[in-house]
């Protein structure tokens, strides 16, 4: 569960978790990197398909917030690309998925707790973004703080609950089983990872829009549907 | 019984009877919300999109309350920190 280390670089424990996400990164910005070079207009299979990825993001944080800054779709985007990744790595026989540790998770727990605060403050202002904590009644307000909190622990716990639980479970058919039973373990570890992906950079682009949005009227719902 | 036995007995048994009751309950309230979900889409096809979203999100904050209790689970059986107490 702790991540185990693999060297000591000075007095600075070097985890097998920083070893992969350093590498997945690496990974992620040279695919990046070698995909955007020589774009063309007319795109070939290749552009198309990356351009395909950037859209599908485009339109999931659209959904949720059509007037998103390109600042937020960059952000969730990554996020998203960066956890499928994380979390199928698991599947590739000796690297163990780096979502597994909770270090990792609460790390971009954290980023999602302040970048709630940073786009809510760039779209609002101080002084109305801070009111929104004062919003329904001053009283409630350390409810809001404590709410948000919570969500940001759960945030991380959640990711890493799911990841670590589906490895040992995989762990605990090996054991019981035998050399090819948990493939069926495997194949759901395979969509819980894609779940649990979605389910992050979702949750954190509701709460940014809950941010942004803190300050502006709650809209009111569309009428009934017409038949 | 001496006290490491009886420690492992109830932690385990407490253990299994958490993982049991964490569970049952949060499964109860995820057949709860898909049904309502399914209620929904039956009546209202074309909102689709945004149910199936919600639904998700939903499913995501129910399931992470068994997730603690998996983790909290863990922790009793592997890494209990009252076990130091008893080994002094």
């Amino acid at each position: 569960m702790d991540g185990v280390i693999l060297w000591h670089l000075g007095p600075l424990p070097i985890t097998r978790t920083v070893v992969t996400t350093w590498a997945l990164m690496g990974l992620l910005g040279a695919l990046a990197f070698a995909a955007t070079r020589r774009m063309t207009l007319e795109p070939g299979p290749r552009q198309t398909a990356i351009e395909g990825i950037v859209e599908a993001l485009d339109n999931g944080v659209h959904a949720i917030l059509p007037d998103a800054p390109n600042a937020l779709l960059d952000w969730i985007g990554s996020l998203w690309i960066f956890l499928v990744i994380a979390n199928l790595a698991g599947i590739v026989p000796g690297v163990s998925s780096p979502t597994d540790d909770l270090s990792l998770t609460a790390a971009l727990a954290l980023l999602v707790f302040l970048s709630v605060h940073w786009f809510g403050i760039r779209s609002a202002g101080w002084r109305a973004y801070l009111r929104h904590y004062l919003e329904p009644y001053p009283l409630l307000a350390p409810f809001h703080v404590f709410s948000e909190l919570t969500r940001t622990v759960s945030l991380a716990v959640r990711l890493f609950g799911n990841i670590m639980s589906l490895e040992i479970a995989a762990l605990l058919v090996l054991l019981v089983g035998g050399l090819l039973v948990p493939v069926p373990i495997l194949l759901l570890h395979i969509v819980e990872a894609l779940v649990q992906a979605y389910i992050f950079g979702m949750l954190a682009l509701v709460y940014i829009a809950g941010g942004i949005q803190s300050h502006r009227a709650i809209p009111s719902s569309p009428g009934p549907i017409p038949p | 019984m001496n006290d490491m036995t009886w420690f492992v007995v109830l932690s385990t048994v407490v253990a299994l009877l958490a993982i049991g009751i964490g569970v049952m309950l949060p499964a109860l309230a995820m057949g709860r919300a898909i049904s309502q979900a399914i209620d929904a889409l039956a009546r209202q096809p074309e909102a689709e999109k945004s149910i199936t979203r919600t639904l998700f999100i939903g499913l995501a904050m129910i399931e992470s309350l068994a997730i603690y209790v998996l983790v909290v689970v863990l922790i009793v059986l592997f890494r209990n920190p009252l076990l130091a107490y008893l080994l002094e």
